[in-house]
């Protein structure tokens, strides 16, 4: 500050009592709006996620988080840290508490930014059976066909990824081609004039799976309860 | 900023309107241009952007007119932003607690209320020099004007590039949407477009003034 110092200053140990009053009313502000919110928060995030898993996996009724990991899975409680190198995904149960499937999240560098995705996976079957987009910041009219377009969502309807006999990997990658040249189940077939968002989804669809399919395949018949 | 020193005035209709209207922030200052061209791309966003910006305003401005005499001049800025920051943090929780899509929809534009020289103006210009109850309807007009420009900018380019107003379809599946409306340039054109017809405005009554 240019001001000249003779004038009128005031003492610093002023300055810092006002800082210091102001800080603990803002404090309290600010505490007592996160105690007051938290519960609503914690409520919408899990309408939130139930909703999107109850797309992915129709005819779910409740929705369980899961940790898997190389020693096996053990279920998720709410807000607990995921364990060193564990995948997280979230089994759904029908009514009658009969396992409808599994969800997971899946994430690819978009033309934007990250598309996340959340896929259904059939446990009898071995394929991916829908996803729904969690977040992405495409183009509006162009990268956010992969919400909309209806051949695209063909693809999810039974996407095949299986695991391979050493169970280690899956038995074939999934894989993005070209508009129109789809032949195996475990293809994508891309959006026309949308392909880098299309390889988005199939690239994190495919780290994902290649991740948590290994870890989950051989355990599966411990979340049929 | 050239704007006139608002010492105790005392209330007048004006201490209200002058943030509807003839200052407006969007239209008249052309201020607070970040959250304005990036989260207007729906009506329901910019509804949602100008009401939260609203509630900082007068909350934080109240806050600044009441210990407006134990402020040290020398640390009047770092209080002011100290106290919007708060108000920001308890939009933020607010929104979540509300919805969590509109939450993703606005994005860091929430936080970024801090910085949005509307709010840091105000308090310094008006609040600071003036009793609770002329600083809040001041910050209140200014939320108002604020809200008012975000709603103008966010419904056209809602209609133009989406066919929609609030989500609802407005003509029908033949209509071939504008995308590039919702895309960042859309931002410019309809600003560009309400600033024109406002100078045309304010044009037009000077020279029926002066004949």
């Amino acid at each position: 500050m240019s001001e000249p110092i003779e004038t009128q200053t005031t003492p610093s140990g002023k300055m810092i009592a006002t800082m210091a009053l102001v800080a603990s009313i803002c404090g309290v502000l600010i505490v007592g709006a996160f105690e007051g919110t938290q519960d609503a928060i914690a409520e919408n995030k899990r309408i939130m996620l139930e909703r999107a898993v109850f797309k992915v996996l129709p005819g779910a009724a409740s929705v369980r988080e899961y940790a898997a990991t190389s020693t096996g899975i053990q279920p998720l409680a709410a807000g607990a840290a995921l364990p060193e190198g564990g995948v997280k995904f979230y089994a759904a149960y029908d009514q009658a508490g009969v396992l409808k499937g599994v969800a997971a999240e899946a994430a690819g560098k978009g033309y934007a930014d990250v598309v996340r995705v959340l896929y259904g996976y059939d446990a009898e079957r071995q394929v991916i059976i829908g996803i729904g987009v969690v977040s992405m910041r495409e183009t509006p009219g162009i990268g956010d066909k992969i919400i909309t377009d209806q051949t695209f969502l063909k693809n999810f309807e039974a996407l095949d990824v299986r695991v391979n006999a050493e169970l280690s990997a899956l038995a074939n990658a999934v894989k993005v081609v070209k508009h129109g040249s789809k032949q195996n189940a475990w293809e994508i077939d891309a959006i026309a004039g949308a392909t880098v968002t299309s390889k988005a989804v199939g690239r994190g669809i495919n780290e994902s799976a290649q991740k948590l399919m290994p870890l989950l395949v051989p355990h599966i018949a411990e979340l049929k309860s | 900023m050239s704007l006139p020193n608002q010492a105790d005035q005392g209330i007048t209709f004006d201490t209200f309107m002058e943030g509807v209207w003839r200052q407006n922030p969007v239209f008249v200052m052309v201020l607070g241009m970040c959250p304005t061209l990036a989260v207007t791309v729906s009506a329901v966003n910019g509804l949602s952007m100008g009401v939260a910006t609203m509630f900082v305003l007068v909350s934080s401005c109240l806050l600044v007119s009441l210990i407006r005499h134990l402020v040290p001049k020398e640390v009047r800025i770092a209080t002011y932003i100290v106290i919007i920051a708060t108000f920001v943090t308890l939009v933020d929780y607010l929104i979540q607690a509300a919805s969590l899509a509109l939450y993703e929809a606005l994005g860091a534009f929430i936080q970024l209320i801090v910085v949005n020289c509307i709010i840091l103006g105000r308090a310094e210009a008006h609040a600071a020099k003036n009793p609770p109850l002329p600083a809040m309807l001041n910050a209140l007009g200014m939320g108002i004007g604020f809200t008012i420009g975000l709603l103008a900018l966010g419904g056209v380019r809602e209609i133009l590039g989406a066919g929609q107003l609030f989500g609802v379809s407005l003509f029908g599946a033949s209509f071939q949407p504008w995308v590039v409306m919702v895309l960042p340039p859309g931002g410019f054109f309809v600003l560009g477009g309400w600033l024109l017809l406002f100078a045309w405005w304010a044009r037009r009554k000077e020279v029926r003034h002066g004949a």
